[in-house]
């Protein structure tokens, strides 16, 4: 698979061609100990740059085309997911998808903002940017999943709630309003993972949770950096920055006590290993419910309420 | 000028000398009909434009007190301070932007929060101060709400919120964001408590605020004309590359388009608010 490389990735792209024209003139010559060795190198040189990578490198690497989106993971880590459509009022929102599923046999509900990939398939996704709609379907998954006492899984990708005329017209304000306030006390256990783009309320509203965990090189902010930047700076071309000053990247919000844990991604990113990301996904997942479904529901409601309360305090 | 009106089309946006409900001198224009209005009138109108009804925008303490009876009042939370907890700095440092605000307003922060009563009944007030860098919601906005619900729940009274703010505050960046969980969860227990919450949306009522606490209201109430919203206009038009039509996201749409319960002018708030609570059995 030919790999996309990032602007702040260039030297290991460098040398990664490199070791092409090697294997190229190789045939035939035994260059395989230079081969070894440019290898090893582009291992530590890549650890090195992914280490501690700036928060706009970060921001690239979350938006990055080929990381994996909530569907991939989906698919890695859940079996028998059914799909549900629509809010039961306007339309099926693409950009926000749900269903049950099962987790390691154990059925759950399923929520999160769906990117896509392809050209057609990003403007059929609205580029992850839900409508309302989007957000009240996600409301009533959220409430069946109460009924039926099924945890509630949420994945967080979007670059924020879709600001349209139509969007206004239907109350976006009210429909993030509203699943903030109904999760808050949604009576069964609720993880959410940002596994790319956090952005703003978009985000924020399916993430009110009881355990929120961040891949290593997602990005969770009030405000996009460009749009930071463009109000604070007066110019969009500041968004590095914007990103740098906001601090949006995991390391930072772990460290701010705003998320309960960093998962560590493969080397170079998520999207060089979408196996071993999952993996660890689904291992944590199962781990954390076990431990939250132990919990009788008055305590772990009364949780959730001193958490959401301690932000600021 | 704040962040949030340069955000605005020149043709909606007011100036801030415009803007002020009680500018220097005795005389003050109105924007809208350009009446010139005589400055103790209009406070005794409750910077309402006699001429036009336009509805200046007014300083928290001035619409509380202008709501609230006369007497007895205590403030909630009145001595929290603001904190730069991730040193922030833009073209400004966030500490000089808040020592600037707080000079200018004479407010610790962008909320007010009062307990006292309406028409002699109990009741917790709310009010955000817009010229503190644009009415924007940090911790300390959230924490002095979350306080308000908390005494209200312990008074048994009804919590009411006059809001006016341009969204979350850029500047306490995740913090910021992470307090509309936060105040959307309090009004969850003032609801769990069958206590009221009534939202009165004032101009303007955008981004985060409106995204949260503002749109939550058992009743939500509009002031006339009064700009509310999720995405800023100028960011919808560069979205979607249309103009946007005329007196979008302005109260009278938003009635329209069955986001709010009623547009209310500002004279006769505190007499609907009571009437309203009244018949809820407070």
């Amino acid at each position: 698979m030919t790999q996309h490389f990032l602007e702040f990735e260039r030297p290991i792209a460098e040398l990664q061609a490199k070791i092409e024209e090697l294997r190229m003139v190789g045939v035939g010559n035994d260059l395989s100990d230079e081969i070894q060795r440019l290898e090893t190198k582009t291992r530590e040189l890549t650890k090195k740059i992914f280490d501690s990578p700036k928060a706009w490198d970060t921001a690239q690497i979350a938006r990055h085309s080929d990381r994996p989106h909530t569907l991939d993971y989906i698919q890695l880590i859940f079996d028998e997911f059914d799909e549900m459509h629509g809010d039961r009022h306007y339309a099926d929102d693409k950009a926000l998808i749900g269903g049950t599923a099962r987790l390691d046999g154990k059925p759950v509900m399923v929520i999160g903002q769906e990117k896509g990939r392809k050209t057609k398939e990003k403007v059929m996704r609205n580029f992850g940017m839900p409508n309302p709609e989007g957000y009240r379907k996600a409301l009533r998954l959220m409430e069946l999943a109460e009924k039926f006492n099924l945890p509630l899984i949420t994945f967080v990708d979007t670059p924020g709630a879709y600001p349209g005329i139509g969007a206004e017209e239907r109350n976006q304000s009210e429909a993030i309003a509203r699943n903030l306030f109904v999760m808050s006390q949604l009576r069964t256990p609720i993880i959410s993972t940002v596994i790319g783009e956090g952005g703003s309320g978009g985000a924020l509203a399916i993430a009110v949770a009881d355990c929120v965990y961040m891949l290593q090189y997602s990005i969770y902010s009030v405000i996009s950096p460009e749009g930071c930047a463009s109000i604070l700076w007066k110019s969009a071309d500041k968004a590095p920055e914007a990103a740098e000053a906001m601090g949006l990247y995991a390391s930072r919000i772990k460290q701010l006590g705003l998320i309960d844990e960093v998962l560590p991604e493969p080397l170079g990113g998520a999207h060089r290993d979408p196996q071993t990301m999952a993996a660890l996904i689904k291992q944590t997942l199962i781990e954390k419910l076990a431990g939250l479904q132990s919990i009788p529901m008055p305590k772990l409601l009364e949780l959730r309420y001193k958490r959401l309360m301690s932000y600021g305090r | 000028m704040s962040w949030f009106v340069k955000l605005l089309p020149a043709k909606i946006r007011t100036s801030s000398t415009q803007r002020r409900a009680i500018p220097d001198g005795v005389w003050s224009k109105c924007p809208e009909c350009t009446a010139v209005l005589y400055l103790p009138e209009l406070e005794r109108n409750l910077s309402v434009c006699p001429k036009c009804l336009y509805h200046f925008r007014i300083n928290a303490r001035s619409r509380i007190e202008g709501f609230l009876d006369k007497g007895i009042q205590h403030e909630v939370a009145a001595d929290l301070q603001p904190v730069d907890r991730l040193k922030f700095k833009d073209t400004k440092k966030y500490k000089d932007r808040l020592s600037h605000a707080q000079k200018a307003t004479n407010e610790n922060d962008a909320l007010v929060v009062i307990s006292g009563t309406l028409k002699s009944k109990p009741v917790v007030v709310a009010a955000f101060e817009y010229d503190f860098i644009g009415g924007s919601m940090g911790t300390v906005v959230g924490e002095k709400f979350v306080q308000g619900v908390e005494t209200a729940i312990e008074l048994k009274a009804p919590f009411i919120c006059f809001s006016a703010s341009g969204g979350a505050r850029m500047q306490e960046a995740l913090l910021s964001l992470f307090q509309m969980a936060k105040t959307s969860a309090a009004l969850k227990k003032l609801a769990s408590e069958n206590l009221p919450y009534i939202s009165i949306l004032t101009d303007p009522t955008m981004g985060g605020v409106s995204a949260s606490l503002a749109m939550l209201g058992d009743f939500n109430i509009a002031e006339p004309k009064a700009l509310i919203g999720f995405a800023g206009p100028r960011v919808i038009e560069q979205t979607v590359r249309q103009i946007l039509p005329e007196g979008f996201q302005r109260s009278e749409f938003l009635l329209e388009k069955g986001a709010i319960d009623m547009i209310i002018d500002r004279r006769e708030m505190s007499a609907t608010v009571a009437r309203l609570l009244g018949k809820l059995g407070f």
